[in-house]
């Protein structure tokens, strides 16, 4: 059996079934990342003064990723461009590369993570630093160290600070003077010890839902990818008309996820 | 709409994007980054000017 408008355009859409399917989800996706865009708004401007970070993002890394997810969008067009032209090694080189950016896209990504994950704020009940908090990278802990019992040492790379409030600007002059060493801390001295993951505060929470979300979106793209640049190829050689239509639809969904990340990039990473 | 308006509409964001970029460099206080972010832009929109030579047979709908 024939599946009708797999090529030919639908008289009464004007388009063919694959991009009528893609239009539709791409509508569902605007509003879910445009629910969460809203939140962050509410979030934001709901924060106390001086209570929402800044500067807790690698602005390097980000834009790094940001220039990868740009060139993938660019090979994506390429590869679709390359099979209006019948040019099936060039759409298979484009395909590839495309693959690689997002690829390098997440394994940035996951480095991000991991050094929210590795970061630590240490609320100091007693000893030298009494009332103060520690702020840094975890180094090692010594192989007693149990928090519930109050035994053995905890090493962070970091500073101490007064008020946890020197913590959310590290854009200020104040900020940037911070010397980080080696902070010692023992297990009876720890009031509250957390790393900076989804549950630190507001920021990180809806941080890692978005990011995490458009990382998820990113997987599932280059799944797709994947599968049109190895084993979906074949329907090249049976259907070209069709196949160049689902690198077309591939890569609506490819440059959506791009254009959420254009308005990720400056809401989490300069402001 | 096809995959030709799509990505000019990422290229044009993506322009703003740089020249955003480069605004909030230069305002704090990174001149490099800024320059590096005008430079971009710029590569955009030579970019963006290729893509729609190189498809200009392709429709955009």
């Amino acid at each position: 059996m024939q599946i009708p408008y797999t090529t030919e355009i639908r008289p009464d859409t004007g388009l063919y079934n694959a991009k009528l399917g893609v239009w539709l989800f791409l509508a569902s996706e605007v509003m879910l990342f445009g629910g969460l865009f809203s939140a962050y708004v509410l979030l934001r401007v709901g924060a106390a003064p001086g209570e929402w970070p800044h500067g807790w993002l690698n602005v390097t890394l980000g834009t790094i990723n940001t220039l990868l997810l740009a060139l993938s969008a660019i090979t994506t067009l390429l590869a679709w461009a390359a099979c209006k032209v019948r040019d099936f090694g060039k759409f298979k080189f484009f395909h590839a590369s495309t693959l690689l950016l997002a690829l390098a896209f997440l394994g940035i990504k996951s480095y991000e993570y991991h050094d929210k994950f590795n970061h630590y704020e240490i609320a100091i009940g007693s000893g030298e630093y009494a009332g103060k908090f520690a702020d840094g990278h975890f180094k090692s802990q010594s192989a007693d160290f149990d928090l519930a019992k109050k035994t053995g040492t905890v090493t962070l790379e970091g500073h101490i600070v007064e008020d946890r409030k020197e913590l959310m600007d590290l854009r200020s002059e104040e900020a940037k003077k911070a010397v980080h060493k080696e902070l010692i801390i023992a297990a009876a001295d720890i009031k509250k010890m957390q790393n900076y993951g989804p549950w630190h505060n507001t920021f990180t929470a809806i941080y890692f839902t978005m990011t995490g979300l458009h990382g998820l979106h990113i997987l599932g793209g280059a799944l797709v990818i994947f599968y049109l640049w190895g084993p979906g190829s074949k329907m090249w050689k049976t259907d070209p008309e069709r196949f160049t239509n689902r690198v077309e639809v591939s890569g609506l969904f490819w440059h959506f996820v791009d254009l959420v990340w254009i308005f990720l990039f400056p809401v989490f990473y300069l402001t | 709409m096809s995959l030709k308006a799509v990505h000019l509409i990422f290229v044009t964001l993506l322009t703003s994007l740089s020249f955003g970029c480069a605004a909030w460099a230069f305002q704090s206080g990174s001149p490099l980054w800024g320059v590096m972010g005008i430079v971009t832009g710029i590569f955009v929109i030579v970019y963006g000017v290729y893509f729609l030579r190189k498809l200009k047979n392709v429709s955009y709908l």
